[in-house]
């Protein structure tokens, strides 16, 4: 009997095991594409991470949905259960099986933050104090080959603009070098946004009248999405802008032809929208803050 | 001494009151039944006009574009939705269930300050309308979310002095002080008014996850009230406090905010906790598993809450050994959280389960909260949180949490204490329909929300690329099942209260005081103070739970 209950126990777990397995590979197609070496590692502790959680819902679910179907009370059957009260075997195991999986988990995910090496403000803090000394992080990404100068992100009410110092020019659209370490510093003007790229996995609260560095490395060409992910006001969900990551050759072809134009007006759609609400004689809305008029810029798509 | 004197003044407030009426819902009434009563009807309400708020908010949300509503209008559902279901909903719905349970489980006549137990509700209908009746003034209301972050909600952009943040930081005070109020009275009431032979350890679980949840308020409201009155200042009387323009720290007001609104989330959660422990052991017909262990547990739910609330400011701001110490104390939680999830599961297994309303709700409860826990460890992990922090993964991930464990523990609580409270019986078929209407509504709204946070699709968006409109569909229909679902529910309650079959004393065989008394209780509640002398949820045993009264 016992051998039969051990038996049917370790079937089943082996059961709900490949099934989790399974999702938790099928998991890695629920995100966005992996166009940053930071993705990889984000989704590989998500996918582990699916794979554990599919393991305890489906079999929490299962032993309620077992208990649900073989357990109910007949029709006129008035009998109480047996009065068990508890079991302090199993009260120990269940309290140490999660306490362990719990390190496990945050050791898993402080080993990822810490090759992500993302950096918080205080190392940033600590770094405009020394700027004349190069930062002492070790690059744990071994494709960031050519280190780059910090490109300025101006987030305001309700645009996103890119100034690329060394050439003096600005842009609407962020453009990046493939496997380069790009370095960011993100200003607002105004209100907190957040600078947010899905396809990267990375995140940075832009907190006012501070310079905030941000890194991170894009490791695949294409175009992307960035958006504001701090709400930031009537505007908010129009505050988005592409990110192009594009190879060396076509990203300094691209800053030497932004360099030829001169700054033209960029469509912005909360300045656009604000004109016509202006506009209508019924105004359906409430007031807001008046939004940037549209950046002048270099190059916008 | 202090019980003697605290009953004897509870008796004398009660013998002005007017007997058994319905006027007397309407009455400044000091009896803790009718006050019970009163915040879970008042709290209904607002839940019904922030679901409107959410019902419309999907209808624009359900094509990419803004097509239905102003962007403003949208910012002030959203931030209204929230507020109101907190504020009007949730704390007043949780501080009404203790209410009207704590005094008859512990074998008390009533709460420790009848007084100011009235007092704390009546300011509920005052916040309330002070919420609704922002939406009156020129600027409309608060468009800052329910976190109200500055500086966007210091920005003020009608210009008004009279503007709906400011009505929106009054009435949010007014109602932490009412809460507080609340805390004060039940937490001195566990403590001091329990009947004799009501131990630490015979108290039921409910009790214990009720007294869990008050001490979070007594410790954490303070720093929300301190926080929106710095807010309200720098708002209208032109200090500084959170403007980095000049020298202040927007930062500052996300710690005070979240100091209190993260561990509310436990003053929520706690109490529901204590309604599924009542629950399963009467419909399972088998003691709660490891009773003492689940009423520890609760403790210790208040404790790690009070350390948790920087994980929701991992993106903000927060220096790296911050977000390891805070991912690695939220995760913690998961242990005393786990420790009630498999004694409820232990407490099922094996039993003689009955399927009435209440159950459904309560299993229905637990299935969802196993879920929301599960994303809830992914979101603890800071690197994943990097990427869905304000997301819609976040907002599928709290919807299951609030709607699919806490609503659903709510109902399970409504259903199976309705006979107690209006010595009537609900009607079971429209129960079941209910219950099915909301699980599958939840189910459709809140699942596509995780794929969406995924995908990254931002929180807060009045509009969105058209790449997220399938599953923005999917939910936009779920919310409107879950509208309807309610219905249901309506039509029962008001017919079972005025024409329902009379409700015996006791219609599910439950163990608890509370079933020892008619349905409705007197007045009174005990025509003579019990005497206890068995741990609670004693199924399949033969021992009576009182000395004097049986059980």
């Amino acid at each position: 009997m016992k051998l039969k209950t051990s038996a049917t126990l370790t079937a089943i777990a082996l059961a709900l095991g490949t099934i989790s397995i399974w999702i938790g590979q099928l998991s890695y197609s629920w995100l966005p594409p992996q166009a940053s070496a930071e993705s990889q590692l984000v989704d590989n502790l998500f996918s582990f991470l699916v794979t554990l959680g599919t393991f305890i819902l489906l079999g929490v679910t299962g032993t309620v949905m077992y208990s649900v179907l073989f357990h109910r009370a007949g029709r006129y059957d008035l009998s109480d259960g047996p009065p068990i009260e508890g079991n302090v075997t199993l009260e120990v195991v269940w309290t140490t099986i999660p306490f362990l999986l719990v390190l496990w988990i945050a050791l898993y995910s402080y080993q990822t933050y810490t090759e992500m090496s993302i950096r918080g403000p205080m190392e940033m803090a600590h770094m405009h104090k020394l700027e004349a000394i190069a930062p002492a992080y070790a690059e744990p990404i071994n494709k960031a080959t050519e280190s780059m100068t910090n490109i300025e992100v101006e987030a305001k009410q309700w645009a996103w603009i890119f100034r690329y110092p060394e050439k003096n020019i600005t842009s609407t659209e962020l453009h990046l070098p493939v496997d380069c370490r790009a370095h960011l510093i993100l200003r607002s003007p105004d209100v907190i946004h957040g600078f947010y790229i899905p396809a990267f996995r990375v995140k940075q609260d832009i907190i006012p009248q501070q310079n905030i560095d941000f890194e991170f490395t894009p490791i695949r060409t294409g175009k992307y999405r960035l958006r504001d992910s701090q709400y930031s006001g009537t505007y908010f969900a129009a505050m988005q802008a592409d990110v192009v990551v594009e190879s060396m050759t076509d990203y300094k072809q691209w800053l030497a032809e932004a360099t030829q134009n001169i700054p033209s007006l960029a469509p912005n759609q909360a300045a656009n929208e604000y004109a016509e609400r202006e506009q209508e004689s019924a105004k359906a809305g409430w007031a807001t803050v008046v939004p940037a008029a549209a950046p002048m810029v270099n190059y916008h798509p | 001494m202090t019980q003697i004197t605290s009953e004897a003044l509870s008796h004398e407030a009660h013998t002005s009151e007017i007997p058994l009426s319905w006027r007397r819902y309407f009455s400044f009434s000091t009896d803790h039944k009718v006050i019970g009563i009163q915040y879970i009807v008042t709290a209904f309400f607002f839940f019904l006009v922030a679901g409107i708020f959410a019902m419309i908010m999907r209808g624009e949300l359900i094509t990419p574009e803004t097509d239905l509503i102003d962007r403003t209008v949208y910012n002030a559902l959203f931030t209204m939705h929230g507020t109101i279901m907190l504020f009007g909903w949730m704390f007043p719905v949780l501080a009404g269930f203790a209410n009207y349970l704590v005094p008859l489980m512990i074998g008390a006549r009533d709460m420790a300050f009848p007084r100011l137990n009235a007092v704390a509700f009546w300011l509920v209908p005052v916040f309330g309308s002070l919420f609704i009746l922002s939406f009156l003034v020129p600027g409309g209301p608060a468009q800052a979310g329910w976190w109200s972050y500055p500086p966007v909600s210091a920005q003020n952009p009608s210009g008004q002095w009279l503007n709906g943040e400011f009505i929106w930081l009054l009435a949010v005070v007014i109602s932490g002080v009412s809460s507080i109020m609340g805390a004060v009275n039940i937490v001195t009431t566990i403590v001091r008014m329990r009947c004799p032979g009501m131990g630490w350890f015979k108290m039921p679980v409910f009790v214990w996850t009720v007294l869990a949840a008050q001490i979070i308020q007594l410790f954490g409201l303070p720093a929300l009230t301190a926080g929106s009155v710095m807010l309200l200042c720098d708002l209208s009387f032109g200090t500084t406090f959170f403007d980095p323009a000049q020298g202040g720290d927007p930062v500052l007001f996300q710690h005070f905010f979240w100091f209190y609104s993260h561990p509310a989330v436990y003053v929520m959660i706690l109490p529901v906790f204590g309604i599924f422990s009542e629950v399963f052991p009467v419909y399972a017909r088998k003691p709660l598993f490891g009773y003492k262990v689940v009423a520890i547990s609760s403790l210790i739910i208040t404790g790690l809450s009070a350390v948790v609330w920087v994980h929701h400011m991992f993106a903000s701001g927060t220096p790296g050994w911050m977000r390891m110490l805070f991912m690695f104390s939220t995760m913690l939680i998961s242990v005393p959280t786990g420790i009630k999830v498999f004694a409820w599961v232990g407490t099922i297994w094996g039993g003689k389960l009955r399927l009435d309303t209440a159950m459904l709700f309560a299993l229905g409860g637990l299935i969802n909260f196993v879920f929301a826990g599960i994303t809830g460890i992914m979101l603890s992990s800071v690197p994943i949180d990097i990427h869905v922090n304000n997301t819609y993964f976040v907002v599928g991930h709290f919807h299951y949490v609030i709607y699919g464990a806490i609503v659903f523990g709510l109902y399970a609580g409504i259903y199976h204490w309705f006979p107690k409270m209006t010595g009537k019986m609900y009607y079971e078929g429209l129960g079941k329909l209910h219950f099915w209407l909301t699980f599958l509504g939840t189910a459709l709204n809140f699942l596509p929300m995780h794929p969406l946070g995924l995908m990254g699709m931002p929180r807060r968006v009045a509009s969105y690329d058209p790449e997220f409109a399938f599953w923005n569909v999917l939910a936009s229909i779920g919310a409107f099942v879950l509208g309807m679902s309610t219905l249901p529910f309506l039509v029962n309650v008001f017919a079972a209260w005025i024409a329902g079959k009379q409700a015996p004393d006791n219609p599910w065989r439950a163990i608890g005081l509370e079933w020892l008394v008619s349905s409705p209780p007197d007045v009174e509640n005990f025509e003579e103070i019990p005497i206890i002398v068995s741990e609670p949820y004693g199924y399949g045993k033969s021992e009576p739970l009182t000395e004097n009264m049986g059980g």
